[in-house]
């Protein structure tokens, strides 16, 4: 795979300069703006997912057997974590637009960032997973009751989500700390915009575990 | 470093090695045909499942010959059990519905022609393209397992409602590993469906050639783009329902299944679940499926007729709108197929005028087809004869939903043949004939060759007269009140009906075997068919303006520029008379209106 | 071939149309008091059906017949008004026909699901299970017994899971194979569902319902014909779900309560 990749590059910078003056060109044509929908896309995806989840736990909410779940206390800690992230994932972004574009100074402190970001990120998901086992010292697992199992599932699909985006980060480290000249900007802004979403999303669905479970 | 385009984002390079350029290709091209494929042996196999169905139910104690191999238990001596059937109807629908519907019509014409349509070198996200497929190609080899594994396919019907589907073994044969394998499978196509509307999705918003507005691209590709945006939705609800009934069944969990209930003299260790959460889930994304699956044939047909008419519609923005509009108002129906499910009746009604609101939309496309064809130069070949079924079909099958969307008659009509010869007619027919119709018209472009007329023709005429055959008597049966998913009628009041449903069988003996010509012929072009010009039907889209079949990179390095929409027919061109989408030439109208 | 493609479309369209003209699957009698305006809403239904369907066909086949074949130069004309005309008669076409039917058909549907049951009903209880019904009356008492889904005992044909031992209330409760109702008294059938989904579906008295495990449903009706009818399940249940049915029997009021103290005797 990672060979192709470089091949792919070694070709791109292969073109001969011509083409390449013409890159102003070839952004004229089709449209303005850098596209970006895709990743719009798969956020929209992943939110529909979890209206899915959401309505599904609105309707078992009705029944008798709904009872309470208190939160492991784990879980504002590993919020406080996320959140940190989000804000260091800026300091990436910061460090990139801030110095000048294409030194491997800049790149190696943006590259630093995201590190920074991805750490704090599997903090996030082993704190998750403390919070599982916090639950299940006390005896309630997935099947325990109604409540139980839409926190598991709704909190072990949001981790996995954030593990994807961990793996991206390592990619996107990498990419940073290999080669300042032949980054893509759109690889940072769309890996930035699916983290905020998943700290959005648990935001989100820490508040529904609250006031519902 | 600078801000890369879109272009350079995705450039490939040219596929090497055999495996690369034939396996796992990251060309959209490849990837249509290997979807193509896919849904050309779900169908077959799914058209000889019908069949046992069909022979089972008029000649139940018929020995099918090899069938005892596939399962003894299933088929002993070769003849069906009742269990059997049921798996057989389940693969069917499972088959058809996932595997050949939203196949051929959208993943595979699409993935070929949406980024030529629009002048781009290839989708936005070439490698999800490929997972798409594969993951889309699991889901089916997982599917297809449940027929070698010994307690055989799950028999709760493509619909898998809850209990039934989620208590495991105790509710019947097949439900243990056959039903988790459906479970499996079906989660599996989700993801794969997801990938697959991301790229149609991004694809068309951001790798547009210079000069293709939005409004001037083919009525196709919008057609994939609006059926992308449904599917993106939709799968992203089923797939939620599909977890939810894979814990149900193999965690313990109780989110479709109540307490106290008593399967097979055991009391279920279940309780508080809901099974109308799983229809409501289910259907959330089963009312849009359907419209995904004939979305895209509305397309293809608009976009042939075009052609065969040598004459644009009469209003290509009227038919994006309505195109728009059904995909819509298909989120506001599901509850339609929930009439009598034990939801609230007032809810029923909530339902029902969006139901037949849609038949607005429906109702503006079918005349705009009609009346464009007023005044034209109607070209006759089997792409069009295949369109012009469509219509006709459309029309059939869409008639009987006016019965279906009012509930009070859907208390008579529900979980009748009525409802069975409507899907079929609509899904089942219509949404087939657009694929027959593209795979006549785009064969040319896709392989290089041309398509035996002849056979073509002879393909439409069986076809078009043995569907009518086979499901026009659904109809009749259902009003007499003759139920669904039954594997055969044991019962006095079914008996005077019996001779229809042989008739129906052995049409659809008749009409499946003619699929057969058309199998033959697409295998015989591929090699030994006439070598196909680059524009062998004068279109104007820009599939037209590359060789046949396209190189790897569609446009050979050249980044087309569109001066017009792709309704420049009936003018006089430099090539005759339409204008094609990429010449600057000036249309001049030809004479007359 | 245009012109044979026209000539086949009429054809079609005649031949669809002929079964439903000459009648030739007629409606099973109604012995119903709401049946009557699902039928007349059906009939209304199937004029707007039937004539969009003919007609549709029909302008298909006219115009492929007249725009077939025709020579290269012939001139092309547009529609007279064009894509507007076809959208007006949409939502003329459609909006009117959403009016009657939709509006109209409210009642029918009303007739049957936003009224109760009437205090005096016949009171009954059907089961559905793999792969029966059952039904069960409350006997002199009036009154049901619990239901216990561990004491089930379908070899003792305790379908329901009856304690009439320790349930005063389920010592008379009379439970029957048959759905017995008498002639021209409302009926409430209330649904319980012993295992997985089922639906009550007798077509000659316009009712199908589904029984949902966990929800208590029910639906209420009149009957207004002798006879013995079939009572099919019409929701996919499992294997025997083909064999699932039992017999609605409308008898006269007078044979009613013989047949309850028949089997209150046994």
């Amino acid at each position: 795979m990672s060979s192709t990749i470089v091949s792919v590059n070694s070709q791109a910078n292969a073109l001969p300069p011509p083409k390449r003056a013409a890159a102003p060109a070839a952004l004229a044509y089709g449209q303005e703006r850098a596209p970006s929908s895709g990743i719009w896309v798969g956020v929209f995806a992943i939110t529909m997912s979890f209206a899915a989840f959401t309505s599904a736990l609105f309707v078992r909410e009705g029944t008798a057997d709904w009872g309470h779940l208190t939160l492991p206390s784990i879980l504002y800690f590993n919020t406080l974590v996320l959140l940190v992230s989000s804000v260091t994932l800026e300091c990436a972004r910061q460090a990139l637009e801030a110095g000048r574009l294409g030194t491997q100074e800049v790149s190696h402190k943006a590259s630093a960032w995201v590190m920074v970001t991805l750490l704090l990120g599997l903090g996030f998901c082993a704190g998750q997973f403390h919070a599982w086992q916090d639950l299940r010292a006390e005896g309630i697992y997935l099947a325990t009751n109604p409540n139980s199992s839409f926190f598991y599932l709704l909190t072990f699909l949001h981790a996995l989500h954030v593990l994807v985006g961990i793996l991206v980060m390592v990619y996107l480290a990498g990419r940073l700390m290999a080669s300042h000249t032949t980054f893509r900007r759109s690889l940072f802004s769309n890996t930035a915009i699916y983290w905020h979403f998943m700290t959005g999303l648990w935001l989100y669905l820490l508040l529904l575990c609250r006031m519902k479970l | 470093m600078e801000e890369s385009s879109v272009q350079q984002a995705h450039v490939h390079a040219p596929p090497e090695r055999f495996i690369r350029k034939h396996i796992f290709s990251l060309d959209h091209k490849v990837i249509g045909k290997q979807y193509y494929a896919l849904a050309l042996v779900a169908v077959f196999t799914g058209m000889i499942l019908s069949w046992l169905m069909r022979i089972h139910m008029v000649w139940p104690t018929a020995k099918i010959p090899l069938l005892e191999h596939i399962s003894s238990a299933g088929a002993p001596g070769g003849v069906i059990t009742p269990e059997y059937y049921l798996s057989l109807l389940t693969m069917h629908g499972t088959l058809m519905v996932f595997f050949v519907l939203t196949n051929a019509p959208f993943a595979a014409f699409g993935n070929f022609f949406l980024p030529i349509q629009i002048g781009a070198e290839d989708m936005a996200f070439p490698r999800f393209n490929m997972m798409s497929f594969w993951v889309t190609f699991a889901a089916w080899a997982v599917l297809m397992l449940a027929f070698f594994i010994p307690d055989g396919p799950p028999i709760a019907g493509w619909t898998s409602y809850a209990p039934l589907s989620a208590v495991g073994k105790d509710a019947g044969p097949g439900m243990q590993w056959g039903m988790s394998l459906w479970g499996l499978s079906i989660a599996l196509f989700c993801i794969g469906s997801l990938l697959g509307a991301l790229n149609f999705i991004s694809t068309t918003l951001d790798m547009r050639a210079k000069g293709m507005t939005l409004m001037r691209m083919p009525l196709c590709t919008w057609a994939w783009f609006i059926t992308a945006c449904i599917a993106l939705l939709a799968f992203a609800v089923l797939l939620p329902a599909c977890i939810l009934l894979i814990l149900d069944r193999h965690a313990g969990t109780s989110f479709y299944v109540p307490g106290g209930l008593v399967i097979s003299d055991r009391l279920q260790a279940h309780s508080g679940g809901s099974p109308l959460l799983w229809q409501h889930l289910f259907w959330f994304f089963g009312h849009p499926e359907v419209y995904i699956a004939i979305l895209p044939s509305m397309g293809i047909v608009s976009h042939i007729l075009i052609n065969s008419m040598r004459k644009p519609l009469l209003s290509g923005k009227v038919v994006i709108y309505s195109m728009m509009s059904i995909g819509f108002l298909s989120y506001m129906v599901w509850g339609h197929h929930m009439f009598l499910s034990g939801m609230n009746p007032m809810s029923a009604l909530a339902f029902s005028f969006p139901t037949l609101t849609i038949t607005i939309p429906a109702t503006v496309l079918t005349l705009i087809w009609l009346g464009s064809l007023y005044g034209s130069r109607l070209q006759i070949n089997s792409a069009s004869l295949f369109a012009l079924g469509f219509i006709s079909m459309f029309v059939a099958g869409g008639v009987s939903g006016f019965f279906l969307a009012q509930p009070s008659i859907d208390i008579y009509l529900h979980a009748t043949y009525f409802v069975v010869g409507h899907f079929h007619m609509v899904m089942g027919v219509a949404s087939l004939f657009g694929v027959f119709a593209g795979t006549y018209f785009w064969f040319p472009k896709m392989s290089g060759r041309m398509m035996n007329e002849t056979l073509g023709k002879l393909h439409f005429w069986i076809t078009f007269v043995g569907t009518y055959c086979i499901f026009m008597p659904f109809h009749y049966l259902g009003l007499i009140g003759n139920v669904r998913r039954y594997q055969s009628f044991v019962d006095d009041f079914m008996q005077p009906f019996l001779g229809w449903h042989k008739f129906m069988t052995i049409a659809a003996l008749i009409t499946g075997a003619a699929q057969f010509i058309f199998l033959f012929n697409l295998i015989y072009s591929r090699f030994k068919g006439k070598v196909a010009p680059e524009n062998p039907w004068n279109g104007t889209s820009l599939e037209w303006s590359i060789p046949s079949p396209p190189p790897w990179n569609n446009f050979g390095g050249k980044h087309p520029v569109v001066y017009h929409d792709p309704f420049q027919y009936g003018v006089k061109g430099s090539k005759g008379d339409f204008v094609m989408q990429d010449s600057p030439e000036q249309a001049v109208p030809a004479s007359g209106d | 071939m245009g012109k044979l493609l026209a000539v086949v479309l009429i054809i079609i369209a005649i031949a669809s149309a002929y079964p439903i003209v000459t009648h030739m699957f007629p409606l099973p009698e109604d012995i119903s008091t709401h049946g009557h305006a699902i039928d007349e809403q059906l009939k209304d239904t199937m004029w707007e059906a039937g004539v969009s369907f003919v007609a549709a066909q029909l302008v298909l086949a006219f115009f492929v017949w007249s725009f077939t074949g025709r020579k290269e130069g012939s001139p092309l004309r547009n529609f007279p008004g064009g894509a507007r005309v076809m959208v007006i008669a949409a939502f003329l076409l459609v909006g009117t026909e959403i009016l009657a039917l939709g509006v109209l058909g409210q009642k029918a549907w009303a007739n049957v699901y936003f009224t109760s049951a009437s205090p005096d009903a016949v009171q009954i209880q059907a089961q559905a299970e793999q792969f029966a019904f059952y039904f069960r009356y409350p006997g002199a008492d009036g009154k049901f017994g619990g239901i216990h889904p561990d004491k089930i005992d379908e070899g003792n044909q305790n379908y329901f899971g009856l304690d009439p031992a320790n349930d005063v209330d389920a010592r008379d409760d009379i439970v029957s194979g048959e759905l017995v109702v008498p002639v021209n008294r409302e009926v409430h059938l209330m649904m319980h569902a012993k295992d997985v989904g089922h639906s009550f579906y007798v077509r000659e008295l316009r009712i199908q319902q589904d029984f949902v495990p966990g929800l208590d449903l029910s639906v209420h009706f009149t009957a207004t014909k002798f006879g013995k009818y079939e009572i099919v399940c019409t929701q996919l249940c499992g294997l025997g779900h083909y064999n699932m049915k039992a017999y609605l029997n409308v008898v006269s009021e007078a044979d009613f309560e013989k047949w309850l103290k028949d089997q209150a005797a046994q």
